[in-house]
C-alpha cells in the first residue's frame, strides 16, 4: 500500500472528496493557487478549478460565516482556519450559529462544513501557533470536535468529516504533517514512510467519527490521549516497561465512551493526556466520565499530564510540552498509587 | 499650527433627548423624482453621489414621480398596502399578546412595514433572505401562514420550530427566509456565502443580506463587504437605518461617516439610499438590485431610512432616551398612509375602503391568532415535548445525548 505523509493523506482527503461530490468546495487563506502554506491543498485548484479551490480573504469570521451560508444553500464546504490559534474572529460563526443552525430551525436548515485547522505544539510555534483549542469546542453543543495522529486515519476521518451532514472541527497536529513525534525533540524524526500507519489506500474509504483506536494494548493501566500524545504516551510506556493500553480517541465529540469504559474497567487505572492547557481541559471531562462509569473498578486516582496553565512559551517549549519523562512518572506513580 | 491644547474625547450624541422638541432639520430631504435612476451596469464610480442622496418616488401630494416611479401595477400596489397593514395589525395583536403573558417576547416593525414589504416583491421564488428580527414582512408579503408564525411566538404544541427559539426568531427556507439567529450581523455574511453557492453552481437565484443601523459596527459587517466585494458575489446588503440600536442613536454605529450607505463606496460596491417609508421607491431600488445581482454584475448595498416608531422590543421604553412625539415628527412620515394616499390620488382607493380593509385585516389576524391559540400559549396548552428539546441537534443522536435525555425521563 502506498505511504504518505499526514499532508498528503489530508490532501488526498479532499482530492478524493471533491472528485466524488461536485457540492465539496476547498478554500481559505492561501490555500488555493499557492496550495495551502503547509501544502494541504496542493494542486487542487488546478485540478478542480478556482471555483471549487480558491484564496479567502484573511477573515476568519467571513470564511466560516461564508461557509455556513453555502452549506445553508447545498454546497459542502471544508474551509482552513491556517492555525487554530487564529480560529477566535470564526468562534460566534462556529458555536452560535454553524453549531445550532439544524437545532434552531428544526432541521429547515443544515450545516454540513468542516473547518481544519493546524494544531497543538512542538514546533517552536510560540504563543499563537501552538495553541490547542479542542475544549472550546468540545464543549459547544452541535459541534463534532476530530483530532487524527496518523496518515491512515487523517484520511478517513477527513472523507467522513466531509460527508457529515453536521459541522465538524478538524483538528490537525501540525507536529505530525511529516513524521510520528513522541516528544524526544533531540533524536531525528522518523519520516511516515518507515511507518505502518503511514499506509494510506488509494481512492475512497471513511473511519467513522465517534469510534476510538487502541494504539497499544496493556493491562496495567490506560492512557486516554489523541493526536501527538499517543506517541508521546507509547514512548513513556516503553521506556517505563509499564504494560499501559493506549487509547487514541482520535472523535472527542462525540467520544467513544465504550471504549474507554471497557479498558478502564479491565486495567482499573487512568493516566489522562493532553497538550492543551490543564484546567478545565478536555482532560477533565474524561477523568469526570471515568470516574462516573468505572469508580469501583479504579484502583488508583485519575491522573492528567497536560499543558501548563500558561500560555504557550517559546523558549521554554520542552519545559512545557508533556513529553515521555513527564508522562513516564505519571504512569509509575498511577501504578504506585 | 496653533497649540492643540490637551486631548479631548468624542462621543456622538443625538439632537434632542427626552423632554427636549424632536428637531430633524439636518436630516437633508432631497424631492421626490430627483434622483437619478442609471443603468443596472453602471460604474459604481460614477453614481457616488448616490449613497449621500435618498432615491424618492411618493410626494407630499401622493403622486409617483420621477425615473423610479411606474414599476407596478394598482393591483400590486393595492396587494402591498395590505401586507403593510396586515404586518401592522399582526404587530399590534402580539406585542399586546406578550402583554397578556400569553408569550415571554415581541419586536414590533411599526413605521419599518415598507422595507420588508415591498423588498420581498422584487425577489424571484428561489431567492433567499438573510434576515434579521424585524424584516417579519418578508413572510407575510411571500405568503406565510399567519398561525404558523403565531405558533412560534407562543412556542405551542404546533411551532414549527418546536419551542426552542425565542419569539419571532422565524425560519422558513420555503419562504426564502433564512433562521434568524439572536447574534447580530452574523447572518450577513453568510448571505454572501449563499450567493457565492449559487454563483459556484451556475444558479441563477440571488441572495439579499439584512442588518440594521446599529449592527453595521459588528465585525460580520466587514466580513460580509470584503467577500462580497471580493467575489463579486449575487447579493443585496441591506442596512435598514432605523435611527436607533436600542437606546442607541445611528451617530454611535455611524461616527463620521457621510452615511452607511457609504460604507459601500470603500468596497467598490455602488451603494444607493432610498426612502424606507416609500412602498414604490423601496421595490423600485430593491428591483434594480436584484437585476444586477441576477446579470451577474455583483453585490449592491442599498441603505434603507427609516424610522423605529415603536419601541425596540416589548422589554424596551423608548421614553426613556427620546422624545416621545419624535416619530410624529420623522420627516419621512408613515409609510401605510404614504401608501394609502397614493393609491386614492391613483382613483383605486378611498377612505372608507381603507377603513373596511383595516377591519377586515383585524378579523383574519384575530382568527388566527385564535387558530393559533387553541394549540396552546407559553404557559397555558399545548406545548412542545420535552424529547424535542434533546432532538434535532445533530442528524443523528450522539450517545452522550441519548443518556440525557433518559436521565431527563424522555
Amino acid at each position: 500500500m502506498p505511504r504518505k505523509t499526514m499532508i498528503e493523506a489530508i490532501r488526498d482527503a479532499m482530492d478524493v472528496s471533491m472528485g466524488r461530490d461536485s457540492k465539496v468546495v476547498v478554500y481559505g487563506e492561501d490555500v488555493g493557487f499557492f496550495g495551502g502554506v503547509f501544502r494541504a491543498t496542493q494542486g487542487l485548484q488546478a485540478k478542480y478549478g478556482r471555483s471549487r479551490c480558491f484564496d479567502a480573504p484573511i477573515n476568519e469570521s467571513g470564511i466560516v460565516g461564508s461557509a455556513i451560508g453555502m452549506a445553508a444553500y447545498g454546497l459542502k464546504p471544508c474551509v482552513e482556519i491556517q492555525f487554530a490559534d487564529y480560529m477566535y474572529p470564526a468562534y460566534d460563526q462556529l458555536t452560535q450559529e454553524a453549531a445550532r443552525l439544524r437545532y434552531r430551525s428544526n432541521g429547515d436548515f443544515t450545516c454540513p462544513i468542516v473547518v481544519r485547522m493546524p494544531t497543538g505544539g512542538g514546533i517552536f510555534g510560540g504563543q499563537t501557533h501552538s495553541q490547542s483549542p479542542e475544549a472550546l469546542f468540545t464543549h459547544v453543543s452541535g459541534l463534532k470536535t476530530v483530532v487524527p495522529s496518523n496518515p491512515h486515519d487523517a484520511k478517513g476521518l477527513l472523507i467522513a468529516a466531509i460527508e457529515d451532514p453536521d459541522p465538524v472541527i478538524f483538528l490537525e497536529p501540525k507536529r505530525l504533517y511529516n513524521g510520528p513525534f513522541d516528544g524526544h525533540h533531540d533524536r531525528p524524526v522518523t519520516p511516515w514512510s518507515k511507518h505502518e500507519l503511514g499506509e494510506v489506500a488509494d481512492g475512497h474509504y471513511t473511519i467513522p467519527l465517534g469510534k476510538a483506536a487502541i494504539r497499544r494494548p496493556g493491562s496495567a493501566v490506560t492512557v486516554l490521549a489523541y493526536g501527538t500524545m499517543v506517541y508521546v504516551a507509547q514512548a513513556a510506556a516503553e521506556e517505563t516497561g509499564i504494560d499501559a493500553e493506549i487509547i487514541d480517541l482520535r472523535t472527542l465529540l462525540p467520544l467513544d465512551l465504550d471504549a474507554i469504559v471497557a479498558s478502564v474497567k479491565k486495567t482499573g487505572r487512568c493516566v489522562v493526556v493532553h497538550e492543551a492547557t490543564l484546567t478545565s481541559g478536555f482532560g477533565a471531562e474524561l477523568v469526570s466520565l471515568v470516574q462516573e462509569n468505572c469508580f469501583y473498578h479504579l484502583e488508583a486516582p485519575v491522573a492528567r499530564v497536560a499543558g501548563w496553565d500558561t500560555p504557550y512559551p517559546h523558549a521554554q517549549e520542552w519545559d512545557y510540552f508533556p513529553g515521555p519523562a513527564r508522562v513516564g512518572r505519571a504512569l509509575i506513580e498511577t501504578l504506585e498509587a | 499650527m496653533a497649540d492643540a491644547g490637551l486631548l479631548r474625547f468624542h462621543v456622538p450624541e443625538p439632537e434632542v433627548r427626552p423632554g427636549g422638541t424632536p428637531d430633524f432639520s439636518n436630516v437633508t430631504i432631497p424631492k421626490a423624482g430627483s434622483v437619478p435612476r442609471p443603468e443596472i451596469d453602471v460604474d459604481p464610480r460614477s453614481i457616488r453621489d448616490m449613497a449621500f442622496s435618498i432615491i424618492r418616488v411618493l410626494n407630499r401630494a401622493g403622486e409617483a414621480v420621477g425615473p423610479w416611479a411606474g414599476l407596478l401595477t394598482d393591483e400590486e400596489l393595492l396587494e402591498g398596502l395590505r401586507h403593510m397593514m396586515t404586518l401592522r395589525t399582526f404587530d399590534a395583536r402580539m406585542q399586546m399578546a406578550q402583554r397578556q403573558g400569553k408569550t415571554s417576547f415581541y419586536m414590533q416593525h411599526l413605521g419599518e412595514e415598507a422595507v420588508a414589504c415591498a423588498f420581498r416583491k422584487a425577489l424571484a421564488p428561489g431567492d433567499m433572505n438573510f434576515p434579521t428580527y424585524r424584516q417579519a414582512g418578508l413572510l407575510i408579503a411571500d405568503g406565510y401562514p399567519m398561525v404558523m408564525m403565531m405558533n412560534q411566538i407562543y412556542s405551542n404544541e404546533a411551532d414549527p420550530l418546536k419551542g426552542r427559539q425565542l419569539p419571532i426568531m422565524y425560519s422558513s427556507k420555503e419562504h426564502g427566509f433564512f433562521s434568524i439567529s439572536g447574534n447580530l450581523a452574523t447572518q450577513y455574511i453568510q448571505a454572501v456565502g449563499w450567493a457565492m453557492a449559487s454563483a459556484i453552481s451556475n444558479d441563477s437565484r440571488i441572495a439579499a443580506a439584512w442588518i440594521g443601523d446599529g449592527s453595521t459596527a459588528e465585525s460580520d459587517f466587514h466580513s460580509a463587504l470584503v467577500f462580497a466585494s471580493t467575489y463579486k458575489a449575487p447579493v443585496i446588503l441591506n442596512v435598514v437605518n432605523n435611527q436607533w440600536a436600542i437606546s442607541t442613536f445611528q451617530g454611535i454605529a455611524r461616527g463620521g461617516s457621510g452615511t452607511f450607505a457609504a460604507r459601500g463606496l470603500g468596497f467598490g460596491i455602488p451603494a444607493l439610499r432610498v426612502d424606507g417609508n416609500d412602498y414604490l421607491a423601496v421595490h423600485a431600488v430593491a428591483k434594480w438590485a436584484a437585476e444586477r445581482a441576477r446579470a451577474n454584475l455583483g453585490p449592491t448595498l442599498v441603505e434603507y431610512v427609516t424610522y423605529r416608531a415603536g419601541a425596540h422590543s416589548s422589554s424596551d421604553d423608548p421614553s426613556a432616551y427620546r422624545p416621545k412625539a419624535e416619530s410624529d415628527a420623522w420627516p419621512l412620515g408613515d409609510p401605510v398612509i404614504r401608501l394609502k394616499n397614493h393609491l386614492i390620488h391613483r382613483g383605486v382607493w378611498s377612505e372608507e375602503r381603507h377603513t373596511q380593509a383595516e377591519a377586515e385585516i383585524l378579523e383574519t389576524v384575530i382568527a388566527a391568532q385564535k387558530e393559533a391559540e387553541s394549540h396552546g400559549t407559553l404557559h397555558a396548552g399545548g406545548k412542545p415535548s420535552t424529547r424535542d428539546m434533546f432532538e434535532g441537534l445533530y442528524e443523528e443522536m450522539p450517545p452522550h445525548l441519548r443518556r440525557q435525555r433518559q436521565q431527563a425521563g424522555v
